[in-house]
C-alpha cells in the first residue's frame, strides 16, 4: 500500500548539528497491515511518519502509495490517500466550525472543492449515522461548535472524520498520548474497531508497549533513524513486554559499550 | 450635528462598510492582518478615475478597479506565500509600492472627476433625488456584496477558506493548498477596499493618491465596534455586524468633528489619532477586564 525505498532524511544537514533522522528506511506496508511503532525519544517515529504525509521529503530515496511514486507530493496532494489523527486533540478539528462542517470538510478530503454547498442536506443523516457508532451523543448536536467539545469528544470526532472516506493509509501519531487514561482507553478501542471493520493499512505511534503488542498485527522497533526489529504476525503475538525491554536495554548497552570503548 | 451631516456620514459608513468587509475578511477569517488596504483603496480610485475619464462606463471603471485590487493583494499574498515574507512586512512592502504606481496610473497626484459620469447617474435618472442617491447606492452595493460573501463561505471553497484561517494544519491534512486560500481570500479582501475606493472617488468627485491613509485603521475600527455592538455568532451576523459598525464609526467621527467643548473643537487631522486611540483602547479593553475579574 504504502512503500519506502531506502529513505534517508537529514536535519541540519552539513552542519555540526547534522542529525541522521531517518537512516535507509525500507519498509512496505501491506493492504490492511495495522503497524505499531515504538522507540525511544529522537530515535525518528514521527519523522518516519511525517515522511509519509509529506511534511518532509527524504534527502534520498523514494516514497510510493498504491503504486504511485509520491516522493515531492507535498502534504495536501497526498491527502488523497494519506488520514491523519494528531497527537494534539486540538488540531484534527475546526474550533469555530460546527461538528457538520467539520465533517463536510473531511468527507472532500483530497476532492475539488467549488462553489457547491459546504453542508449538504443528503450528508446530514450519514453524518448523524457515523456518529452514532461513537455513543457520544454527538449525533443531536450537529449544529454546535467544535470548540465546545472535550478533548477526548474532539479526538473521538477526529478519528471518525479521518476514517469517514476510507484513506489508504491511516497515520496515527502518539493520537491518545494527550488524554486522559480512561478517555484514551475509550478512543483506543474506538480506533481498533474502526481498523478492523473497515481493514484499513494503519500506522500507529505509541510510547506504550502493552499497547504495541496488543493492538495491530505488526509492530516495528525504531533506533537512531534505523528500523531494529520488525514482526509481524504469529511471531508478535508471541512477543512480550519483557522481550521488548530486553531489546530495548540491549541496545543502551551496545551504547554503553561504544561509549566505553571510545573513552578507554 | 445636522441632519445632513447625518445622511453624510452614514452614506460614508456604508460606502466604507464594503472596505470593511474586506479588512474582516482577511484580519478575522484568514488571520493575515493586511495593511495592502491603504494603497488598494486609492488604487480602485485611479483605476475608476482613468477609466471614467477615458470614456468607459463608470460601472465597469468600478469592475476594473475591482480587479486590479484583487492583483494588489495577490502580490502580498505571493510575498507572504511564496517568498515566505512575514505577511504584516509583505504588505506594507506591497502597499508602498502601489503609491508609486497609483501616481503612475494617474499620471499625477490626483485627478478630479468633475461633471463625468458616475455610477449615481442611473439612480437620479429614476427619480431618486440627488443628496439622496449616494446612500441609496451604497446601500445596495454593501447588502449585495455583503450577501455574496455570504454565500461564498457557505460554499466547500468557502468553508475551506475558514478552516485555513482556523486550524490550517487540519486543512492542509485534508488535502486543501491554504497557500492558494490565501491567494484567493487577500485577493478577493483588496478587489472589495479597491472597489470601495473607485465609489468614494465617484463620490467625492476625485480621485486622490493620499485618500487611502488610515484605511486599515479605520477598518480595523469599524470591525471591532460592530463586533461590540452586534456580535459576530454566525458568518451572516458578522458581515452586517461590520457595514453597522462602520455606519456607527462614521456617525461617532462626524459627532466629535462637530462637538464643542468649552472652546476646544477637534480637526479634520486628529482623526487619526483618534481612530488609533479607539482601536487601542478596544484591543486592550478585555485584558484589562480579565485582570480586574481576576484580582
Amino acid at each position: 500500500m504504502i512503500r519506502l525505498t531506502h529513505c534517508h532524511l537529514y536535519f541540519h544537514k552539513n552542519s555540526v548539528n547534522q542529525v541522521h533522522a531517518l537512516n535507509d528506511i525500507n519498509l512496505h506496508l501491506e493492504e490492511g497491515d495495522f503497524t505499531t511503532v515504538i522507540g525511544s525519544n529522537g530515535a525518528g517515529k514521527s519523522t518516519l511518519l511525517n515522511c509519509m504525509a509529506g511534511c518532509f521529503f527524504p534527502d534520498q530515496g523514494t516514497v510510493s502509495i498504491q503504486g504511485q511514486e509520491v516522493t515531492r507530493w507535498p502534504e495536501y496532494k497526498r491527502a488523497k490517500y494519506i488520514a491523519r489523527v494528531f497527537q494534539d486533540p486540538l488540531l484534527g478539528t475546526c474550533p469555530s466550525a460546527t461538528i457538520e462542517q467539520n465533517m463536510a470538510l473531511a468527507l472532500r478530503r483530497g476532492k475539488f472543492r467549488g462553489l457547491g454547498k459546504g453542508v449538504k442536506k443528503r450528508d446530514r443523516d450519514f453524518f448523524r449515522e457515523q456518529l452514532l457508532h461513537l455513543d457520544l451523543g454527538l449525533e443531536n448536536r450537529l449544529l454546535d461548535k467544535v470548540g465546545l467539545l472535550s478533548g477526548g469528544q474532539r479526538q473521538a470526532l477526529t478519528m471518525l472524520m479521518a476514517t469517514m472516506l476510507k484513506p489508504s493509509v491511516l497515520l496515527l501519531d502518539e493520537h491518545i498520548a494527550a488524554l486522559d487514561p480512561k478517555t484514551a482507553n475509550q478512543i483506543l478501542h474506538l480506533t481498533d474497531t474502526i481498523i478492523r471493520e473497515q481493514n484499513l493499512t494503519t500506522l500507529m505511534i505509541t510510547h506504550n508497549m502493552k499497547h504495541a503488542l496488543h493492538f495491530g498485527n505488526r509492530l516495528i522497533m525504531l533506533h537512531q533513524g534505523k528500523i531494529l526489529f520488525d514482526v509481524s504476525g504469529k511471531e508478535k503475538q508471541r512477543l512480550t513486554v519483557e522481550d521488548l525491554l530486553d531489546r530495548f536495554y540491549l541496545l543502551q548497552k551496545e551504547e554503553l559499550a561504544l561509549d566505553s570503548m571510545l573513552l578507554a | 450635528m445636522t441632519l445632513y451631516a447625518a445622511i453624510g456620514a452614514v452614506e460614508q459608513g456604508l460606502v466604507f462598510g464594503i472596505m470593511v468587509m474586506g479588512v474582516y475578511l482577511t484580519f478575522r477569517i484568514l488571520d493575515f492582518p493586511d495593511l495592502t488596504v491603504d494603497g488598494s483603496l486609492p488604487l480602485g480610485a485611479a483605476v475608476s478615475a482613468v477609466a471614467i475619464t477615458h470614456g468607459i462606463n463608470p460601472f465597469v471603471s468600478v469592475l476594473l478597479a475591482t480587479g486590479a485590487g484583487f492583483l494588489a493583494g495577490m502580490v502580498t499574498a505571493l510575498l507572504n506565500t511564496k517568498c515566505k515574507i512575514l505577511h504584516l512586512l509583505a504588505s506594507i512592502l506591497t502597499m508602498i509600492a502601489l503609491y508609486s504606481v497609483n501616481i503612475r496610473i494617474m499620471g499625477g497626484p490626483n485627478i478630479a472627476l468633475l461633471g463625468t459620469p458616475t455610477v449615481f447617474d442611473s439612480l437620479t435618472k429614476v427619480g431618486v433625488p440627488a443628496h439622496l442617491s449616494g446612500l441609496v447606492t451604497f446601500g445596495l452595493f454593501a447588502c449585495v456584496i455583503a450577501i455574496c460573501i455570504i454565500w461564498f463561505l457557505s460554499t466547500e471553497l468557502g468553508q475551506a477558506m475558514l478552516a485555513t484561517g482556523d486550524n490550517p494544519q487540519m486543512i492542509i491534512s485534508l488535502g486543501v493548498n491554504t497557500h492558494s486560500i490565501i491567494l484567493l481570500g487577500v485577493g478577493l479582501s483588496n478587489g472589495l477596499v479597491a472597489l470601495c475606493g473607485a465609489l468614494v472617488a465617484q463620490n467625492q468627485g476625485a480621485a486622490d493618491v493620499g485618500m487611502g491613509i488610515g484605511t486599515i485603521v479605520a477598518g480595523l475600527a469599524s470591525v471591532i465596534i460592530g463586533e461590540t455592538l452586534f456580535g459576530a455568532a454566525t458568518i451572516f451576523r458578522a458581515f452586517f455586524a461590520a457595514i453597522l459598525g462602520s455606519v456607527v464609526y462614521r456617525l461617532a467621527i462626524a459627532f466629535a468633528l462637530s462637538a464643542n467643548i468649552g472652546g476646544f473643537s477637534f480637526n479634520p487631522s486628529d482623526l487619526n489619532l483618534i481612530t488609533s486611540l479607539l482601536v487601542v483602547s478596544a484591543l486592550i479593553a478585555p485584558n484589562l477586564k480579565r485582570g480586574l475579574i481576576q484580582r
